[in-house]
């Protein structure tokens, strides 16, 4: 029963994971800047495709595939910023929810048209496939590699910020622009930067996130939903929140799957809504 | 003799004032008869865009005038065509009385749930209405007995409307049926929003804490809104099960909500008729296009909505409010939007 | 008010010059299902079965042109597919509405089919009561009963006496599980065991432990087509189930070209019962894949294969009835039909307007390098099970 246990925590941990790639950078954008961007998971799809072309069209090796998925989806959120979502810093949430969807429409129409719809199949290097036994509980290997990676990256991500001048500036926007601004505090750079940082992790995830669930066009929509709940179980800005919401809502989903099929499903959402109820502004979240 | 009077009285003329008839909406109200005379092959897909249209309009309430966000409306919407489809279902095929329940049985659970509602604001108040609207899908999801699932409720069918007229193939019916429908909320939503109600709504919506400082509770208002606006939405969807005498878990999904949201942000919040431009534009616009190509018609809808967002802020009403209070916009449509010559006071 | 005037006499103007005037000599049919969305990939396979049919034979039937009328259905969308239907009649003038990729789709559409008389073809949709909704409905796809009672009659005579289902959550799925336990428990085996995996679920490490601890002889999956079949075999492989000892048995899509690609050598071993794949072995269906290869550059799947029959019935309904488009010369002239399809030998039966095929029984197995389904069993003639326990 243990190892039931330990094999259950360990898979809602991997997919907690892949959820935190995804969403880390949302919470921060919204946090920092209030701007509402549901085109968030495009980047995400946009990491998963150059990944699959580089892989089936140019035949590079997996990991060799990821640090361009993170700069493809980071060069191409900044295009965006600097073209269309500067003009809407001041415009009303709605108004960045429409312009957002929009492009989100667009970017599946367009990916549908490059690449189709079908389902974008990844051939995962052998020693990332298959598993490896670990005190009587069978262990995905990729699964251990996606907790592996997505832990250092937290923790280059937390280094920055305690650690760095850039962190801390950072930092002091996500608390208080208007004080940030006044102390001379570059802002709108460190949003800019902090952008495309988020967008660029978003297509890292994207393309992790291939072999666990799949990528066809409609992956900037379907993942949205969940993107959402942990950014706001999390807290916005909070990256230590978002890991948390993370984890929470990647093991009661699958807790939820094994042990009440029945109601497993709902598991998610229930632990959604009893947290948001008794923490509205998140858990790590510092707005009011 | 200029549209607005130059300075406003008080709050009760202000009222009058908002509550007379512009030439503008006779005009509109008017024209939404057209499709009878000019385009009688597309009266189904006109009903449909005055269903959208009503439910739009019960978004605008709690969204435009109170300020709730709902990412989860459609909850009221899937609710009401629910019941209306399973009264059908177990034998009485009526449409109106099973409006009439579908309507009550929508307003009780938009009721229960303000009570959430009302203690909330911000982000966690939309992940809130998500939360529950997905959570309703998944009940009738899991309830498959009751719904038929996946597959849709088998077995509605209506009763001819008043006993006198089928919902027939082309849709003549229907049409009438949903526009009447509408065109009563309509008038039941204006006469709210131009209202003292209405107006302390608008205030929580700008601010809710202030509001409460004058002596306007915020909570009991906000249910009572919340309420109305589940009825409103959910009667929406009664007419779609009853005139395409089908209902499956499309009417409580992610998608339709998110959908009601984009088409009144499109149209224009807060303006009682941006729902209504916003569902017509929206459902022409992807009608056409996914007839011109169906494969691909998100990309033009995409990019009508980033063109929208980019040169008319606040929607399409918002927009063209802005280009009328000009100067040059005042001496063009200032006729438009005052009272017709016969309601003016003198 | 006179300006008013003329702008809405040059709108409706405007207007009536844009409806389709009515082609002389042409005969027009709505193919309505999901062109975007989630669904969108069954629904591009479909119609490329149309236009390889009508590439291969002309666009032209009984001296008269065929014309296609596309609508997006875009996904589980009843309101959708019945109003599309109603417009395609009313507004286009359509002869016959064709395609319907998902079962609540189908369902509407027939009331519409039903209401006004016209023919009806269903490509897809696999729920066994959709051809009882419409007197003028064939269907050239197969149905959930047909394909799975077979596997579950087939999984007994190879010998497996206890059985383990796990079924997606949703309405295909209970389907699906009803068919084979029946078939099963029918021939005399045991069900020890079931599960049911919420309809998004992308983990089956969980549900596959559940069945392996079970010790089954036979194990069988229901699973829609996408990112869910390649899970499955991934996991089948770390849960470390034997395929020697326990069978892995399921309904075609556990092993489409693109699960395959995404298990890998994972899913050597997988059993499958099918109507359909590009695997099978007859001349007739060497040439289709081909031509299909040659203009789409993929293989073609079942959804694929139901277009092209559909066309087919189409053609050869309308060449008996002289290119009348009468919906119930139409049916008549369409029941009864038999033909050697790239799937096999295949009929309408005259009772029920349904389908009438063999039922492939597949093994995945490694032929020169790829991974394919190769037929090694077959039932043949299955006429659809439900159906024919229905009331008469």
């Amino acid at each position: 029963m243990i190892t039931s246990v330990f094999g259950v925590l360990f898979d809602g941990f991997a997919y907690g994971m892949l959820l935190f790639l995804l969403s880390v950078g949302l919470s921060v954008t919204l946090g920092m800047m209030n701007f509402v961007n549901l085109a968030h998971c495009t980047f995400g799809m946009i990491g998963g495709y150059v990944t699959v072309t580089l892989m089936n069209t140019l035949g590079w090796p997996f990991l060799a595939t990821l640090p361009i998925a993170f700069i493809a989806a980071a060069a191409i959120s900044v295009v965006f910023e600097r073209t269309m979502f500067r003009r809407l810093y001041r415009a009303s949430d709605l108004d960045q929810c429409l312009l957002t969807i929009g492009l989100v429409f667009v970017s599946i129409a367009s990916f549908a048209y490059v690449y189709g719809t079908i389902q974008q199949p990844v051939n995962l290097p052998g020693y990332l496939r298959g598993s490896v036994q670990v005190g009587g509980v069978t262990l995905g290997v990729y699964r251990i590699f996606l907790i592996v990676f997505a832990l250092v990256v937290t923790g280059a991500l937390v280094a920055a910020l305690e650690f760095t001048r850039f962190g801390a500036q950072v930092r002091a926007a996500v608390d208080n622009q208007r004080m940030a601004r006044g102390l001379g505090i570059n802002v709108d750079g460190a949003f800019a930067i902090t952008f495309a940082l988020g967008s660029g992790l978003a297509g890292l995830g994207g393309a992790l996130a291939i072999d666990i669930v799949g990528l066809d066009p409609s992956f900037a929509l379907a993942y949205l939903v969940y993107v959402l709940i942990v950014v706001a179980v999390g807290g916005l800005g909070s990256i230590g929140g978002t890991f948390a919401a993370a984890m929470l809502l990647g093991i009661s989903d699958m807790a939820g799957k094994y042990y009440f099929p029945a109601i497993g499903s709902f598991l998610i959402y229930l632990v959604m809504l009893s947290l948001l109820m008794w923490r509205p502004s998140g858990i790590f979240g510092r707005r009011v | 003799m200029t549209g607005s009077s130059a300075a406003i009285a008080g709050p009760h003329q202000h009222l009058e004032a908002q509550v007379r008839w512009r030439t503008i909406e006779i005009v509109f109200w008017l024209a939404t008869l057209l499709p009878f005379v000019v385009t009688p092959d597309y009266l189904v897909l006109a009903s449909q865009i005055a269903i959208t249209a009503l439910f739009a309009l019960s978004l605008d309430l709690i969204l435009g005038y109170a300020g709730i966000v709902s990412l989860g409306h459609a909850a009221f919407f899937g609710f009401g065509a629910y019941t209306a489809g399973l009264i059908s279902k177990w034998g009485w095929g009526e449409p109106l009385t099973g409006l009439l329940a579908a309507s009550i049985a929508a307003g009780l659970l938009g009721y229960l749930m303000s009570f959430v509602i009302a203690r909330f604001r911000h982000l966690a108040l939309i992940m809130i209405t998500l939360g529950f609207g997905l959570l309703l899908l998944e009940a009738a999801n899991s309830a498959s007995w009751l719904t038929g699932g996946a597959d849709g409720l088998q077995g509605v069918r209506m009763w001819p409307l008043l006993g006198l007229f089928k919902f027939d193939l082309y849709g003549y019916t229907a049409y009438w049926y949903a526009l009447i429908v509408l065109f009563v909320f309509f008038l039941v939503a204006r006469r709210l929003i131009n209202s003292p109600f209405g107006l302390s709504l608008r205030g929580i919506r700008e601010n809710a804490v202030r509001m409460r400082a004058i002596g306007a509770e915020s909570r009991p208002h906000i249910r009572k809104i919340y309420t109305i606006s589940a009825v409103m939405a959910g009667v929406a969807g009664a007419v779609l099960t009853q005139t395409t005498e089908t209902v499956s878990l499309g009417v409580l999904d992610f998608q339709r909500s998110a959908d009601i949201l984009v088409i009144l942000i499109l149209g224009g919040t807060g303006r009682l008729y941006g729902g209504l431009i916003g569902a017509i534009i929206y459902m022409i616009a992807r009608d056409w296009f996914s007839g011109v190509n169906p494969q691909y018609w998100y990309f033009p809808i995409g990019v009508l909505l980033i063109a929208v967002v980019l040169f008319l802020p606040n929607g399409i009403l918002g927009g063209i409010a802005q280009l009328i209070n000009t100067e040059r916009g005042q001496r063009w449509f200032g006729w438009a939007t005052s009272p017709p010559p016969w309601g003016r006071k003198p | 008010m006179r300006r008013a005037t003329t702008g809405l006499a040059c709108l409706a103007a405007m207007l009536l010059a844009a409806t389709p005037a009515l082609a002389q000599g042409s005969i027009k049919i709505g193919v309505i299902m999901s062109f975007s969305g989630q669904f969108a990939d069954p629904g591009a396979q479909i119609d490329n079965g149309i236009k390889l049919y009508m590439k291969q034979n002309g666009d032209t039937v009984a001296g008269k042109k065929i014309e296609l009328i596309r609508k997006d259905n875009g996904g589980v969308a009843p309101d959708a597919a019945k109003r599309l239907s109603q417009e395609a009649i009313v507004r286009d003038k359509v002869d016959m509405i064709v395609g319907f990729d998902l079962t609540p789709n189908a369902l509407a559409a027939a009331d519409v089919s039903a209401q006004a008389k016209k023919f009806m073809v269903n490509m897809n949709a696999a729920t066994s009561i959709i051809t009882t909704k419409s007197d003028y409905m064939v269907r050239t796809s197969f149905t959930v009963p047909q394909v799975n009672e077979s596997l579950g009659t087939w999984a007994y005579k190879s010998g497996a006496r206890k059985a383990y289902t796990l079924v997606s959550d949703f309405s295909p799925g209970h389907d699906g599980e009803q068919s084979f336990q029946r078939a099963f428990k029918e021939a005399g085996g045991e069900i020890i065991g079931s599960a049911r995996y919420p309809v998004a679920n992308l983990d089956f490490t969980a549900f596959l432990q559940r069945a392996k601890d079970m010790n089954p002889d036979v194990i069988y999956i229901w699973v829609p087509g996408g990112p869910q079949p390649a899970a499955i075999g991934k996991a089948v492989a770390e849960r470390g189930i034997d395929l020697h000892k326990t069978k892995v048995v399921g309904q075609g899509e556990l092993t489409f070209d693109e699960a395959l690609k995404g298990m890998g050598d994972a899913g050597l071993g997988f059993i499958t019962a099918f109507h359909y794949d590009h695997n099978h072995q007859s001349a007739r269906n060497k040439k289709f894949v081909a031509d299909y290869n040659a203009d789409f550059k993929r293989n073609p799947d079942m959804f694929s294969v139901g277009g092209y029959d559909g066309m087919h019935v189409i053609y050869e309904a309308l060449k008996k009835t002289n290119g009348d488009t009468d919906g119930d010369k139409l049916i008549a002239a369409a029941k009864g039909l038999s033909w050697e399809s790239p799937r096999g030998p295949m009929s309408i039966d005259p009772e029920t307007r349904d389908v009438v095929q063999n039922v492939y029984i597949r093994r995945v197995e490694k032929v020169g390098g790829q991974l394919l389904n190769v037929e090694f069993d077959k039932l043949e003639s299955v006429k659809d099970p439900f159906k024919a326990r229905l009331p008469k």
